[in-house]
C-alpha cells in the first residue's frame, strides 16, 4: 500500500506503507517531520495529521483515548484530524492521503 | 536570586536516566546536582505516560512511568542528590580552573568538573498554537497578551480572558479565573473535554450561571498593534468566523519537547543529538557526557535500559575526571560492604 503524505511546506511524498505498522512509524521513518514524542503510545498528540479526500470516513473511528488525546493537539479540524500513531496500515488504505498538521 | 553551588557532577535532566546516573555516580562517591525544567522528576515517563505500563525494563515485567520513577528515587535516596526543578539549563561556560559552570534560567550556578546531559529530546515547553505572529503577543506583561501558564491569578482580575483547550489545565484555569476575571471565554474544537469529569461539571455550572462563555471554536488570528492584544478572530464549527475582544489569551495544549539552549553548548550536534563514544559516553568536549535519548552512536537504541548502561559507563569515566589521583575500585553491591554502607543496607 502507498501513503500520500503532504509535509508542512506543501510537498507531497509517496511512501510505502507496511501492513500492521502505524502510519506514524512509516512517515517518521521516511523522514517526514513527525515528532511522535511518546513513541506511539497515544500520549502526546505530536503525530497529528489531517486525513484528506474522503479517507477519514474509511478509517476505523478513533478510540476514546485518541479523542481525548486530540484535545492536546494544535489546530484540530473536526472530521479531518487523527493521530497517525493510531492509524494502522492495511491494503484497504492503499492511497490514503494525509497532511502533517502544524506544530 | 542567584545561588552558586559546587559539586562533582551536574546532570541536566531528571528523567529515568538522569536519576539512575545519580546511583552509578553515587557508588563512586560522586555527588550530583540535577536540573530539570519540569516541576518533578521522571521526565517523559511522568510527563507523557505516568499511568502507561512499560514492559521492557529488565526484572520488572510491568511498571508504569510513575512507578519506575518512584522506584528510581527510592534507589538513589542514599546519595542525597540535589534537585533544581522548574529550571532550564541555559548556559555552559568553562572556568579557568577547567571546571564547568552551568547556569539555569533561574540564576542557579552549578560548578562541577563533569556535566552529564540526560535531557531526552530536550526541554518540555508549552505547545504554541500555530496562529500567525503569536510570538509578538507573548511576554507583554501581567494579565495581558498571550500566557502559557498562570503564575499569579490576581493579575487577571478585572480582565477579559480567553482560554483555549480541553484538558485539565484549560478547565482548571477556566474555573479558577472565572470568579475574578471581567469575562471568561473558553474555546475548544469540540463540545467535550478530556479533563476530569468534576472539572467539566463545574465549568458547565459556571456556563449556566453566565460566568463562563463556551464556544466550539478555535483561534485563527490575533489582533492588536505592536503585540498589544485587543482581540482575536474565532472560527466556529461551521467555519463561521467572528471577532472576539479580549485582554488575555491563554492557550493550554500541554507540553512539547524542544531541544532548547543545549543546541548552543557547542557539542557538534547531529540531527539534534549529541554524538558520543561508546566507551565513556562523552561528547566531543571532554568532561561533557551525554546519556539516554539525547545521544547518538552507531547502533543506538532509544530504550531506557540502554540509558542505564550508558550511565554506568559514564560514571566510570567521570570518576577519573573528578578524582584524578584516586584509583577506581570496581565492586559489586552484592559483595562489597563499603558499597552496602553507602546504600545504608549494612548486611
Amino acid at each position: 500500500m502507498k501513503i500520500v503524505a503532504t509535509d508542512r511546506v506543501g510537498k507531497e511524498h509517496v511512501v510505502d506503507g507496511r501492513d500492521g505498522w502505524s502510519v506514524m512509524e512509516i512517515l517518521r521513518d521516511a523522514g517526514l517531520p513527525i515528532a511522535a514524542e511518546c513513541g506511539g503510545a497515544c500520549a502526546c498528540a505530536t503525530c497529528h495529521v489531517y486525513v484528506e479526500d474522503g479517507w477519514y470516513e474509511k478509517l476505523s473511528p478513533p478510540s476514546d483515548a485518541e479523542i481525548d488525546m486530540l484535545d492536546m493537539a494544535l489546530a484540530v479540524e473536526p472530521g479531518r484530524s487523527r493521530l497517525s500513531c493510531q492509524i494502522v496500515c492495511k491494503d484497504e488504505l492503499d492511497g490514503i492521503k494525509v497532511t502533517v498538521a502544524p506544530e | 536570586m542567584s545561588t552558586r553551588v559546587e559539586t562533582d557532577v551536574a546532570i541536566i535532566g531528571a528523567g529515568p536516566i538522569g536519576l539512575f546516573a545519580v546511583f552509578e555516580l553515587g557508588l563512586l562517591d560522586l555527588k550530583c546536582h540535577l536540573v530539570d525544567i519540569l516541576d518533578r522528576p521522571g521526565g517523559q515517563c511522568t510527563e507523557l505516560y505516568p499511568e502507561k505500563p512499560i514492559y521492557d525494563i529488565p526484572g520488572l515485567p510491568i511498571v508504569t512511568g510513575q512507578d519506575l520513577t518512584n522506584r528510581l528515587l527510592e534507589q538513589i535516596k542514599p546519595f542525597g542528590a540535589q534537585f533544581h526543578f522548574g529550571e532550564m539549563a541555559q548556559a555552559l561556560e568553562k572556568l579557568p580552573d577547567g571546571k564547568w559552570k552551568l547556569t539555569t534560567d533561574a540564576g542557579t550556578e552549578i560548578v562541577a568538573p563533569v556535566i552529564v546531559i540526560a535531557a531526552g529530546g530536550g526541554s518540555f515547553v508549552p505547545k504554541r498554537p500555530p496562529v500567525p505572529g503569536i510570538e509578538a503577543f507573548e511576554n507583554k506583561g501581567d494579565g495581558i497578551g498571550v500566557h502559557y501558564a498562570v503564575r499569579k491569578m490576581d493579575t487577571f482580575r478585572g480582565k477579559n480572558v480567553l482560554i483555549a483547550g480541553g484538558g485539565d489545565s484549560a478547565l482548571d484555569w477556566t474555573i479558577n479565573l472565572a470568579p475574578i476575571a471581567k469575562s471568561l471565554t473558553l474555546v475548544h474544537h469540540r463540545d467535550g473535554f478530556r479533563a476530569a469529569q468534576h472539572s467539566v461539571n463545574q465549568m458547565r455550572e459556571l456556563e449556566k450561571e453566565g460566568k463562563v462563555k463556551f464556544h466550539v471554536a478555535s483561534v485563527k488570528q490575533l489582533h492588536g498593534d505592536n503585540g498589544n492584544l485587543t482581540g482575536v478572530t474565532l472560527s466556529g464549527a461551521d467555519k463561521k468566523e467572528w471577532e472576539h475582544q479580549t485582554d488575555a489569551f491563554l492557550p493550554f495544549f500541554g507540553l512539547t519537547i524542544k531541544l532548547g539552549p543545549i543546541a548552543e553548548f557547542g557539542l557538534n550536534l547531529h540531527e539534534n543529538l549529541i554524538p558520543v563514544d561508546t566507551a565513556r559516553f562523552e561528547s566531543s568536549t571532554p568532561g561533557i557526557f551525554a546519556i539516554g535519548d539525547i545521544n547518538a552512536y552507531p547502533g543506538k537504541l532509544k530504550l531506557i535500559l540502554s540509558g542505564f548502561h550508558e550511565a554506568a559507563l559514564m560514571a566510570q569515566a567521570a570518576f577519573h575526571i573528578c578524582k584524578p589521583n584516586e584509583k577506581l575500585r570496581f565492586q559489586y553491591t552484592t559483595s562489597s560492604s563499603s558499597l552496602q554502607k553507602k546504600l545504608g543496607v549494612n548486611a
